[in-house]
């Protein structure tokens, strides 16, 4: 039995296990109907021309943990971003663990999925946002037949949240390979601010899958930023489908810093509804060995005077493989739109490979759209210049890749998640020297 | 200090250096000028290291040991400085950042612990007070947006900072106004003495006014053609290249 199978007979026990009078009941069923007539997305499919997820799909996964196996805080400190406080949201093998975590109901909910999708009391949350951002294709149907758990935030109106809040799904290789699927709902209102790390990290080298869907709604000034750290093990694979749908004025961000994992796709969207609104989304992609890193953006401009920027930058090494793939769709309404897009690359490796496409689609006629890509290697001059000072190879190497990721740490909010990055960074690239002086 | 000895040089298959010999002791400063195009900036980049010149022949001598098979890196832990013509501009490293990563790895490679953060901080302060650089200054990227003349003291700067033995200040003058110029020459100056050595490298004897040279030499079609005290450097400036270049191709 292949996984398609294997998912499609297991929905129906999964099904019958749940409460009857679910309101997800026939999001559910018709989403496995999706799943069910399209399979997963091979590399006929257009937006996966550059994807192919045949090594990812081959193994027998689990699609859900049946032991439950005892994690301590000092075995999960190292991936958590600990020298802050925040409210915690942590999984152990798509199960919440709640003596890990720090979640709240004082104001605001920092909570669980599973529990907002059977309480009463956000019977409302749930009918009104539930499935609305996210799309109908086969990876986000998937993800919605099974949704049962992962994060629910609500922020309710004039609420500025002082700690950041972290949502990270471990893996302990409990199973052979497992499969995940989380499904995250964060709905922020008017005025007010939150910040998100969130994080998918295996804790040994055993397969896992995870296809996760985060569906976000930023109401009128809302200001939303998200922090994506992907630095997972070499046999864990993520498919990240996140929705943002934003309201006048409101500002969303989301940083993908990606140095890890087999086989990365980030299926990122916006889409504007109201006007002055502001998205930003930002990447910084360092990966070498046989690793795959794809960004597939969307931003939908709906409507008049809104803004987006895109900077995503990219140093492949070895035999990595890199994709870009970043759609903008401004609609005739949509007048005095600004978006921008960028997307610089840098080749270490004569095996590397990057497929840069932007897609730009405009129907109104007074807008600013601009968009770049550059791949080149590293500026010999500048490294001349570097190591006439005394800086070897290496690290004149790693500190000018580090300058050319810098104008995306520029705008993380954070300053521990900036210094974390900047570590990591110096790690991916094999050096200890300290850039952040 | 500095001992070159018939050193021939190529770019790409093209010969440029033809033979140099040229012997730099302590404490001294010698000028190197000639017309465009005789190869001074290949001169100072073969010294300093840069990997696109090959030595087809001859020898670069640092304190008696050979040292064109090393790296530039290397060539800097061992007291080589070059200061260049066209600063390279690095969006993302700040002057601070830089000089500290700079000094840290050539301790590194002596042997040396890292410089502490406070001494580290004190030297900078000394060594732009030096060169009147703002602190603002520090904290910009490197050599991004600079004008010509704060390229150049950023140069001398770094050669404050990381004190050579054998400084190469290459066309250090062009791009300077009169102020800058007098103040990047005044760094050199105090920097100066009796254990390390400067090449001044320049197109024009305007620097070596306030740089005064001990040695003035000629470079012409890759070779040394004609050397002398400083009044040649004047002579230079009053009849220009072409007397040396009509007594070179006679």
């Amino acid at each position: 039995m292949d996984l398609k199978e294997k998912l499609v007979a297991s929905y129906f026990a999964f099904e019958d296990n749940l409460e009857d009078h679910s309101p997800l009941h026939a999001i559910r069923n018709n989403a496995i109907k999706i799943f069910e007539e399209n399979g997963f997305p091979s590399k006929k499919d257009e937006a996966w021309k550059y994807t192919s997820l045949n090594t990812v799909l081959k193994h027998d996964y689990s699609l859900f943990s049946k032991g439950e196996k005892a994690i301590e805080y000092k075995d999960i400190k190292p991936y958590l971003i600990h020298d802050i406080d925040s409210y915690k949201i942590i999984f152990i093998d798509g199960k919440y663990s709640s003596h890990l975590s720090q979640t709240t109901h004082e104001g605001v909910d920092v909570c669980l999925m599973s529990s907002a999708i059977t309480k009463p009391k956000y019977r409302l949350v749930i009918e009104n946002y539930f499935n609305k951002a996210a799309k109908d294709d086969s990876m986000t149907s998937l993800n919605t037949a099974f949704s049962n758990e992962g994060a629910y935030i609500h922020i309710p109106k004039n609420k500025i949240v002082e700690k950041p809040i972290q949502i990270v799904h471990f893996s302990t290789g409990n199973e052979a390979a497992l499969m995940l699927q989380p499904r995250n709902l964060i709905v922020v209102d008017e005025n007010s601010h939150v910040q998100i790390i969130e994080r998918h990290q295996s804790l040994t080298d055993n397969p896992v899958l995870t296809n996760s869907v985060t569906e976000i709604f930023a109401n009128k000034r809302a200001i939303v930023d998200y922090y994506k750290l992907q630095n997972d093990n070499e046999n864990a694979s993520l498919i990240d489908n996140t929705f943002i749908k934003q309201k006048q004025e409101s500002h969303a961000s989301v940083h993908t810093f990606s140095f890890g994992g087999k086989l990365t796709r980030n299926n990122l969207n916006f889409f504007q509804h109201g006007e002055r609104i502001d998205s930003t989304l930002k990447g910084v992609t360092i990966i070498g060995d046989k690793q795959h890193v794809d960004h597939s953006t969307l931003v939908h401009h709906i409507e008049p005077n809104c803004e987006s920027h895109q900077d995503y930058k990219g140093i492949y090494g070895d035999n990595a493989t890199g994709v870009f793939n970043g759609k903008v769709i401004v609609e005739k309404e949509a007048q005095k739109t600004n978006a921008f897009q960028a997307n610089n690359n840098i080749l270490v490796s004569d095996k590397a490979t990057i497929n840069t496409k932007p897609q730009l689609e405009i129907f109104a006629d007074d807008v600013k759209c601009s968009h770049g890509c550059t791949i080149g290697a590293l500026d010999e001059s500048a490294m001349f210049y570097l190591r006439s000072r005394g800086i070897p190879e290496k690290e004149a190497r790693a500190l000018l890749m580090y300058a050319f990721s810098n104008n995306v740490l520029d705008s993380v909010k954070i300053p521990e998640i900036k210094k974390r990055i900047t570590k990591l960074i110096a790690k991916k690239l094999g050096v200890n020297i300290g850039f952040d002086l | 200090m500095l001992k070159i000895t018939n050193l021939h040089a190529s770019v790409e298959d093209k010969g440029i250096l033809r033979g140099i010999n040229l012997e730099v002791k302590p404490g001294e400063v010698h000028a190197i000028m000639g017309p465009n195009g005789s190869g001074k900036s290949t001169l100072a980049s073969v010294i300093a290291g840069k990997e696109d010149y090959e030595v087809e022949e001859g020898e670069i001598l640092l304190e008696g040991e050979a040292i064109d098979e090393l790296s530039a890196e290397e060539r800097a832990h061992k007291g080589i400085f070059l200061s260049f013509q066209y600063p390279v501009e690095i969006p993302g490293v700040s002057v601070t950042n830089f000089m500290k990563t700079a000094i840290n790895e050539t301790r590194k490679a002596k042997g040396l612990e890292e410089m502490p953060a406070n001494e580290m901080l004190k030297l900078i302060r000394e060594k732009s007070e030096l060169l009147e650089i703002d602190r603002k200054f520090l904290s910009r990227s490197l050599n991004e947006g600079f004008s010509g003349g704060e390229k150049k003291r950023n140069e001398i700067f770094q050669m404050a900072m990381l004190e050579p033995k054998l400084a190469i200040l290459d066309e250090t003058d062009s791009g300077l106004d009169i102020d800058a110029l007098r103040i990047v020459a005044n760094g050199v100056n105090k920097l100066k003495n009796k254990d390390n050595a400067v090449v001044v490298i320049t197109h024009y004897q305007r620097l070596l006014d306030y740089i005064v040279p001990d040695y003035v030499h000629v470079l012409y079609k890759g070779r040394i053609v004609k050397s002398g005290g400083k009044e040649l450097a004047h002579e230079l400036e009053e009849k220009g290249y072409d007397w040396i270049k009509e007594e070179v191709n006679a």
